[in-house]
Order: C-alpha cells, then structure tokens, then sequence
C-alpha cells in the first residue's frame, strides 16, 4: 500500500533504463539528499559530525570499493586496509609535500592505490579462492612494512605523516561542518559513478566473472581484464577513502590505523550490509559505526566505567557474534532485509 | 658455516610450529570445507584456558580440562554455527569462521582476561651443544613432541576406526554419508582434533612468547606455509611448514640486515606467491579441474 509500483508507466527506453524507476525511490532518495546536505549538518552536533558521520561516510567508500571486487568480481581481498593506506599516505605527500592541490592530491592518492591494488590483483589470473584471498594478505603485510621502513615516505621513524590545513582554491576547510561537506561530495560523486559501473556492461562482467569465471571466459568475458579492472576501481575506491579519512578524521597518517583488523571490519562491513548490492555498503558501515558506540552506551548503563579490555572484548564477542547470524539467517545482508520490508509494504497493512 | 646451521635449524623448529598451526588448517578445510580461521584463536584460546586451569589444579588436569575445552568449542561449533550453513558457499563458510574468530577471542578473553600470562609447565630451557650448533633443549622437545603428535596422527587415521571415517568423509561426503556415517559427527570429532592439534601449537608458544592476544596471530604465519603446501594437504602443510621456518629465518639473518630488517613478516608470502605462480594448488594441493 505505502510502496506502489503500479502505475509506472514507462514510455522511452531512457525511462526503462533509469537508475531508480520508481518514483517513490526517487522521493525516497531526493528526502535523503536533502536530509544529508541541509539538515544533518545544521542540526547534528559537531561530535556527531566529525566522529560519527565523517567515519561513517569514509567507510561507506571503502565498504563500496570492497563491494565491487568481493561482491560482485567475486574475488576476496583480505588485504584492502592497506590500499586505504596507500591512498592515505600518498595523498598526504603529495598535497603537503608537493604542494599539490587538495582534490588532485585526493584523486592521485586513488589512483596510487588503484596502482598498488593491480599490481596485487595480478595472482588473481592464475590462484583463485582461499590461495588467492591468503595471496591477499601479502599485500597488507608487504605494503605495511614498506610504508613504514621506506624513510623516504614518512620522512621519520615511526610512519606517520601529519596532515596539514585543507585549503580548496584558497578556502580553508577546518571546521566539521565543511569536512562534511567535503567528504560527503566526494561519496556522492564516486557512488553514483560506481552504480553506473555496476550496472553497465563491466558489472555485468564482473557478476558473471563472480557466478562462473570459466563459463564466463568461454562466451567472452576476458578474465585478465576485468579482474584486473575490478581490483583497480576496487582500491582507487579504497584509496580515495583512506585519504578522505586521514585528511578529515584521523589527521595524521599512522599505519596502525590501517591495520588487518580494518580489512576484517570492511569484509565484516560487506557481509552485515549485503554482498553485491551498492545500497548495502552503507548499511553495513553505518551498522559498524555505530556497533562500538551502542556497545559503549549499553554498558555505561550497567557500570560507571567502562575498561577498555571489556569494550574491546564485548566488542570482538557482538561482532563475531553478528557475522555469524546474518550469514546464518540472511546470508544477503541488510540489504536484502530493507528489499523483503519494501515488498511487505506493497500490500500492509491490507493481509491480501 | 656453524652459524648458518643454528640459524637454519632454529629456523626448522620455528617451521615445526607453523606445520602445527598449518595442520589444522589442512584437516578441518579437507574434512568440511571450512577454511578455519579461528585456527589461531583456537591456540590462543587452549593457552589461556591452560594458564587459567594452571592456577588451581596440577598440569596433568589442567591439560585434560583444556582438552575438554576444546572439544566443547569444537562441538559447539559444528552443531550451532556449521550445521545451518551446510552447502553454502566456501566464501559464506570462510565467513563464518571470521566471525567465529572474533567470538573466540571476545569470549576467551573475557573470562580469563586479557593481560600478557607467562606460561611454564616446567620443561626446562637451557643450550645444549651439538657439535658446533646451540640448541634449546626446550626447542627440541617441542620438536620431538610435535613428530610424536604427527605419528598419533597418522596411526589414528589409518588403524581406527573414527580414523577411518573421517578419511572417508573428507574423501566424499555423499559417499560417506550413504554408507552411514554420520556427517556432523565426523566434522565435529575433526573439529576436536584441530583443537587438540591447536593446544600443542598454543602452548608451545605461549610458553616461549607468554600466552597474550597476539597469539592468534600464528594463524597469520601458518596460512602461507597452508597454501604453499596446498591447502587440503597435510603432508602439504608440514613439509612446507619446515620449509617456510627455515627460509624465513635464514632471509632474515643474511637478506635482513640489507633491506632494514622486519622481512619476516611478509617473507614467507612472497614465497607462497612465487610457488603458486606455477602451482597454483600448492605443492600437494589437489588440483581442481572446473567444467561449465
């Protein structure tokens, strides 16, 4: 009753091939846009921005470029924290050191780690499965070990480059109301690029690549390219995100930030939210967001102070314990929850 | 050239854990299809149960009551997280064994805390000299107890019965099953035996590194020496365990000091890589031949 899908009547192809051809997701969507650029940031307080929302909509891109290589290529990466890390540490060196501009060092800091990403995904055409997600992995080891005994990029001891002031032509960017902004276009800007990809012929690809990659070589699909395109756009993706979240949350660059247990969280993230669907990268980073801070909050009600040992502990247990019962009860995520509410509301709150 | 062979065979007795750990892996992805990797956790979680039991009862309890740990997470395990996702997708099992790291450790680590533990259980750790090589005595009997864990091994899997199930359903599990034997069961006792083989792994190291968080990350060691060796093998997973020790330990000696030293973490995965560019099973992995 509340979510109709009668009455679209589709008169051109263009109409047919329309992003949303639903008018209600459109005004779903136009609601959402409008909340997340005129209300959330005159409302929301400046903790909620910058802890919550800024990790919130970094992850979602991570979560995203994740999505496209493990969700819909197929091929697991268990090692994409340390593209993040690339994109993080070159954007950083780029626009504090080189003093190039902010949105080319962002965009640079991408395409380093799209670099990295391809150079790792190449195993990808020979090992398949579990070899090649072990095979992953190196890429987080090898990649930490570089970014942190290369002098060269750190220009230091410990790793850690400092972010500097964000100046857009001129324009200081320091308070977390404009780091919102900032971080919101770039999201909108890649997620509506990614939901064209997917949808056009190298998603179609990839998805195919994902159900049968032999089936798939036999009637066309080249393997070697479209692998290697998936993990290209997959950490450019990841990239992107790390300098995002260096630049407006972490404020400094630290390897430790960028951790294996940060590649288990996006995986984690991709799993809860719903393998190979776009709208689930966002779930499942919300949901990882705001899992620590629900967790805290529910034990403060208990006791007066929380020691970090039993947040951490607590945290791993619900964590693990989530995994577990989404894989178990609905192996497709909260994506597929929000579809099956969607077509319960077609007839509620009418039984037939 | 004396230094060379200490380095080497310290190397080797490094590798004998990874094989311990890589064993694990093998039996329980070979029996069910589950590439485990609580496996670490698994070692992390016997340790700390060993040291908790330590303080109120003598060693050969305490080892009985971590066993029996074990066998409790194995079979609880199985029953309550692998049985709804049987013929699932390996992808979907691999998941699941993720989360159930992180339970593992949540869990463990809440009840018996989560601060570094020093773990003794008396086998004493002096040089001996052979030759012109420095060995501990503690390394070779953790040596010689993991040779004699293999040996059990192999006897249980070829003279007993249970052995011969579990061979049986790792070899075919609809075969298996239609000559009646029961499924869950047999992952469930496979499943206890990789616990078994975890506590060895987890209290030879917990007593040479103490018995903290980071003794999960053994997984992390053992999983390139699981895909060098192939990762249903397990002949595989010693061989190679052995191989990737003694390699690591002598590139970080002799490449080490060249390079700015720390190239054990990532060593044995350029390894791995390099093998399984030509093999990409692994040395004894079992070779998958897809058809459409």
């Amino acid at each position: 009753m509340f979510y109709r899908e009668c009455g679209v009547l589709k008169e051109t192809y263009r109409q047919d091939m329309a992003i949303f051809p639903i008018p209600l997701d459109r005004w779903g969507l136009g609601v959402m846009l409008v909340l997340a650029f005129l209300v959330i940031p005159f409302t929301a307080s400046d903790y909620w921005l910058s802890s919550i929302m800024l990790p919130f909509y970094c992850f979602s891109l991570a979560a995203l470029g994740l999505n496209f290589l493990t969700g819909y290529a197929g091929q697991v990466s268990i090692g994409h924290a340390a593209f993040m890390a690339v994109g993080a540490y070159s954007s950083l060196i780029l626009y504090g050191r080189y003093g190039v501009p902010l949105p080319l060092s962002i965009l640079g800091g991408g395409i380093f780690a799209s670099a990295a990403g391809t150079i790792f995904g190449i195993p990808s055409l020979r090992i398949k499965g579990f070899y090649l997600a072990v095979s992953t992995l190196a890429a987080q080891f090898i990649i930490e070990w570089v970014l942190t005994h290369w002098q060269w990029v750190s220009g230091g001891v410990f790793g850690t480059v400092d972010a500097p002031d964000m100046y857009i032509f001129g324009w200081l960017i320091d308070t977390p109301v404009k780091k919102y902004y900032l971080v919101l276009c770039v999201l909108i800007l890649l997620t509506v690029f990614g939901k064209n990809l997917v949808r056009g012929q190298l998603g179609r690809n990839w998805t195919a690549i994902r159900d049968m990659d032999v089936a798939a070589e036999i009637i066309g699909v080249s393997l070697f390219r479209n692998k290697l395109i998936a993990f290209a756009v997959s950490s450019f993706y990841a990239g992107v995100a790390g300098s995002l979240i260096t630049f407006t949350y972490y404020l400094a660059a630290n390897i430790e930030e960028f951790n294996l247990f940060l590649s288990f969280h996006l995986l984690g993230m991709i799993i809860i939210g719903g393998m190979g669907t776009v709208l689930g990268s966002f779930f499942g980073a919300g949901f990882m967001t705001l899992l620590p801070i629900f967790i805290n909050q529910t034990l403060l009600t208990i006791m007066e102070r929380v020691p970090s040992d039993i947040r951490a502990n607590s945290e791993a247990i619900v964590f693990g314990g989530l995994i577990v019962f989404f894989l178990i009860v609905e192996p497709y995520g909260m994506a597929r929850l929000w579809q099956t509410i969607k077509e319960k509301m077609r007839l509620w709150p009418f039984p037939y | 050239m004396a230094f060379f062979f200490e380095v080497l065979i310290s190397g080797l007795l490094v590798g004998v854990m990874y094989s311990l750990v890589a064993m694990g892996f093998a039996l329980i992805y070979k029996a069910s299809g589950v590439f485990n990797f609580a496996q670490g956790d698994m070692s992390l979680l016997a340790g700390l149960a060993l040291v908790g039991f330590l303080t109120v009862m003598p060693l050969w309890l305490a080892l009985i009551c971590t066993v029996a740990v074990m066998a409790i997470l194995a079979y609880g395990t199985v029953f309550i997280i692998f049985r709804p996702l049987v013929a699932r997708s390996p992808l979907i099992l691999f998941m699941a064994a993720i989360g159930l790291s992180f339970l593992i450790q949540g869990i463990g680590q809440a009840i018996w805390g989560t601060d570094a533990k020093g773990l003794n259980i008396g086998i004493p750790d002096v040089l001996v000299q052979i030759g012109e090589i420095y060995i501990s005595t503690f390394d070779l009997t953790f040596g010689g107890m993991a040779a004699a864990l293999v040996a059990g091994l192999v006897w249980f899997f070829q003279k007993t019965r249970t052995g011969r199930a579990l061979r049986a359903v790792a070899d075919d599990h609809e075969a298996a099953l239609s000559v009646g034997i029961p499924l869950l069961r047999a992952w469930a006792v496979t499943w206890v035996i990789a616990g078994i083989v975890a506590t060895v792994a987890g209290v030879a190291w917990g007593s040479r590194l103490g018995v903290q968080f980071s003794l999960s990350l053994i997984a992390l060691k053992a999983l390139p020496v699981l895909i060098l060796g192939g990762i249903d093998s397990i002949l595989g997973a010693i061989l190679a365990g052995l191989l990737i020790g003694a390699s690591e330990n002598l590139a970080e000696v002799f490449i080490g000091p060249y390079v700015g030293g720390g190239i054990q973490t990532f060593f044995p995965y350029l390894v791995a890589l390099l093998v399984l560019w030509f093999k990409p099973y692994g040395m004894f992995g079992k070779e998958i031949i897809e058809r459409v």
